[in-house]
């Protein structure tokens, strides 16, 4: 960012960022305090008179294996979907940025960005359509192939996998994009013309100029999926369990707020810690 | 090093002719500007021969060798873009040793090379830096040792110098004169800048909707265009009223040619010479500009220009009548086009 020198601009800046400010105070931070209140309470104020502070909330997470465990298959899950969104999204980005050019261009670009204009339970019931057994792509298969299939993929961690790498592609494809289509034209050329080849473009331009981009979009992908509960839950039947899921029962089923809140902020920091512990990695990769 | 040969190239985006049966050749070791107004096709010819884009017809030739099927990347050849085009990733020893390194030539004599082709340039010095830590002439002269450390056949530069400012445009063209004779590498430099290409080059070729409307020398070009069109474009022309002929010294038949004289053959007097061509002209302006004084006058009703020394020239009002003068050798016979 340009340094600010002059104190009018200054104020001017202060003055053009307090609306954004304000909103984070109130969108973000306040709903923050209360559930960070909460999760240190014993019973909700409204619901038990005798309400009072404690720790046992905190306490819960390790007394029993049960969470960490959870947490452990959520952060793998998180890392699955993840890596598969780079591994279909950067190419998808890769295409749409440096080799399609004018109309095309525009029209593919709706056509990603399509999955964020759907109800995200619209979308999860879809695939839970195409998934079932003897659902859309069984059939398709068998109408293709000339044998029986049984893929049996509803209610598996594949389904669960598969719902939300669609769900969360965007993300790493538009991010990715972005950095992409900065890149200037000139300097791939200036490279074509010293002899590299494709890949090597690749290799030692594309992607570490636009490795800032790929890494915002793993992180937005990232950090929802370990959280993650709907798609878990309809997707995964038995096998939808997940730390996210346990959270949301919490609020919803068990009606433990305290708990659920507790269990949030646990998540809330292990994610915090993996992101602060890759940053200087991934710094250091970059050069 | 080898000259660049260019036979009856055509090139066309969609109905647009880009390039119209374009011939050229291009000497080894020789500065050769390629110089025409925006749109004339200058870029389109020297991507060609680059090979960022393949002619429709035509053959290219570098060397003993027929290019024009080639892809860039087999080409051999460097080139220096408008905007450096530097690596911003890469420090400015990774780029200069960038073209090396793909052609693997080991570490050290990689090392050796950016060092020669960095002291080349004159910056020793700066290896360790980040291109965005230099300033714009570093950055320039970082892409030209770039261009070339991998001693390529031809070098290619497409309007490098417009980024820069007027003084280090010209620092940079004396610069970029003083390698390119040291190299010895055969150069092709796109400009629009008529004052550049006479600096720089050897030979000029003129463009022009994408045809080679005159090549030559600069001297050659200058004293001899073919056209009005080249005549204006390098350097300026008074052109002969029809009308004013009679009784002139005339290098050419007037029904094939049209004639003109440059600025800066002219001579201005308050009485008619007793030798050499001369018209009677009225004196409208004249610009003192140091040593040198501009003279706009009306020549039987055409805007003249003249340059001369300011203190070659009588005292003189705006209005009064006057008479320009010039030699007859000094006259430029320049055919007639068809269609103008
Ligand atoms: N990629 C392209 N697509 C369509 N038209 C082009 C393209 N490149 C150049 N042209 C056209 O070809 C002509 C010559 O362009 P160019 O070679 O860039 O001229 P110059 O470099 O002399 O300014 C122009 O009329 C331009 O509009
Ligand atoms: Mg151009």
């Amino acid at each position: 960012m340009a340094e600010i020198t002059a104190p009018e601009d200054r104020r001017r800046l202060v003055t053009l960022l307090s609306p954004a400010y304000l909103w984070l105070t109130l969108a973000v931070f306040l709903p923050l305090s209360a559930m960070l209140f909460f999760s240190f309470l014993t019973d909700l104020p409204q619901d038990a008179p005798d309400w009072g502070f404690t720790l046992e909330n905190y306490l819960s997470f390790g007394e029993s294996e049960v969470y960490a465990t959870l947490l452990w298959k959520s952060l793998k899950l998180g890392v699955t979907v993840t890596f598969f969104c780079i591994l279909i999204g950067y190419p998808c980005a890769l295409v749409l940025a440096r080799t399609i050019k004018g109309r095309a261009r525009e029209t593919l670009f709706l056509l990603v960005i399509l999955p964020f204009w759907s109800n995200s339970l619209v979308r999860i019931f879809s695939w839970a359509i195409v998934l079932r057994g003897n659902g859309v792509l069984e059939r398709g298969l068998e109408a293709v192939l000339p044998w029986d299939i049984r893929l049996n993929l509803m209610f598996t961690t594949h389904a669960v996998v598969i719902g939300l790498v669609h769900s969360y592609l965007p993300y790493v494809i538009l991010t990715s994009y972005l950095a992409l289509q900065a890149i200037d034209d000139d300097i791939v050329d200036a490279a074509r013309s010293m002899g590299a080849s494709t890949l090597t473009i690749l290799r030692r331009l594309l992607l570490p100029l636009s490795l800032p981009g790929l890494l915002a979009g793993a992180v937005l992908v990232f950090v929802p999926v370990v959280g993650s509960f709907m798609e878990p839950r309809i997707l995964g039947g038995r096998h939808g369990t997940y730390y996210g899921t346990v959270i949301e029962d919490q609020f919803v089923a068990v009606y433990n707020w305290p708990l659920g809140a507790a269990l949030s902020f646990v998540l809330l920091a292990v994610v915090l810690l993996i992101l602060g512990l890759s940053t200087p990695i991934l710094r250091r990769a970059r050069t | 090093m080898s000259s660049v040969e260019v036979r009856n190239i055509t090139k066309s985006f969609g109905r647009a002719r880009a390039l119209d049966d374009v011939s050229i050749t291009f000497e080894d070791g020789g500065f050769f500007a390629l110089l025409g107004p925006s749109g004339s096709g200058k870029t389109t010819l020297l991507r060609t021969i680059a090979g960022f884009s393949f002619p429709d017809t035509g053959t290219i030739r570098i060397g003993a060798r027929n290019v024009e099927a080639v892809p860039v990347e087999k080409r051999d050849i460097g080139m220096m873009f408008q905007s450096y085009a530097l690596f911003p990733n890469m420090s400015v020893a990774d780029n200069v040793g960038f073209g090396l390194r793909v052609r693997r030539v080991g570490a050290a004599e990689e090392r050796r090379r950016v060092a020669e082709a960095l002291d080349l340039v004159q910056l020793g010095d700066k290896g360790g830096r980040m291109p965005h830590q230099l300033s714009g002439g570093q950055r320039q002269r970082v892409a030209l040792a770039r261009a070339i450390v991998t001693q390529p056949k031809v070098l290619l530069l497409d309007e490098p110098l417009s980024a820069l400012d007027k003084t280090l445009r010209v620092d940079m063209q004396i610069e970029l004169k003083r390698i390119q004779r040291e190299v010895g590498i055969t150069t092709i430099f796109v400009t629009h800048d008529q004052e550049e290409a006479l600096t720089l080059s050897d030979r000029i070729g003129i463009l022009r909707d994408g045809r080679i409307v005159q090549a030559g020398t600069p001297r050659e070009v200058y004293d001899h265009p073919n056209s009005a069109f080249a005549a204006t474009f390098l350097g300026e022309a008074n052109w002969l009223p029809d009308a004013a002929l009679e009784g002139l010294q005339l290098p050419g038949d007037r029904t094939r040619h049209r004639f003109a004289v440059r600025p800066e053959a002219l001579t201005l007097t308050d009485g008619r010479p007793a030798t050499g061509n001369a018209l009677s002209a009225r004196l409208e302006q004249r610009v003192f500009a140091g040593a040198m004084a501009t003279c706009l006058v009306r020549v039987d009703g055409e805007p003249w220009k003249l340059v001369a020394r300011d203190r070659d020239l009588p005292e003189m009002a705006p209005g009064s009548e006057v008479w320009v003068s010039w030699t007859p050798e000094d006259t430029l016979a320049v055919p007639r086009e068809a269609a103008t």
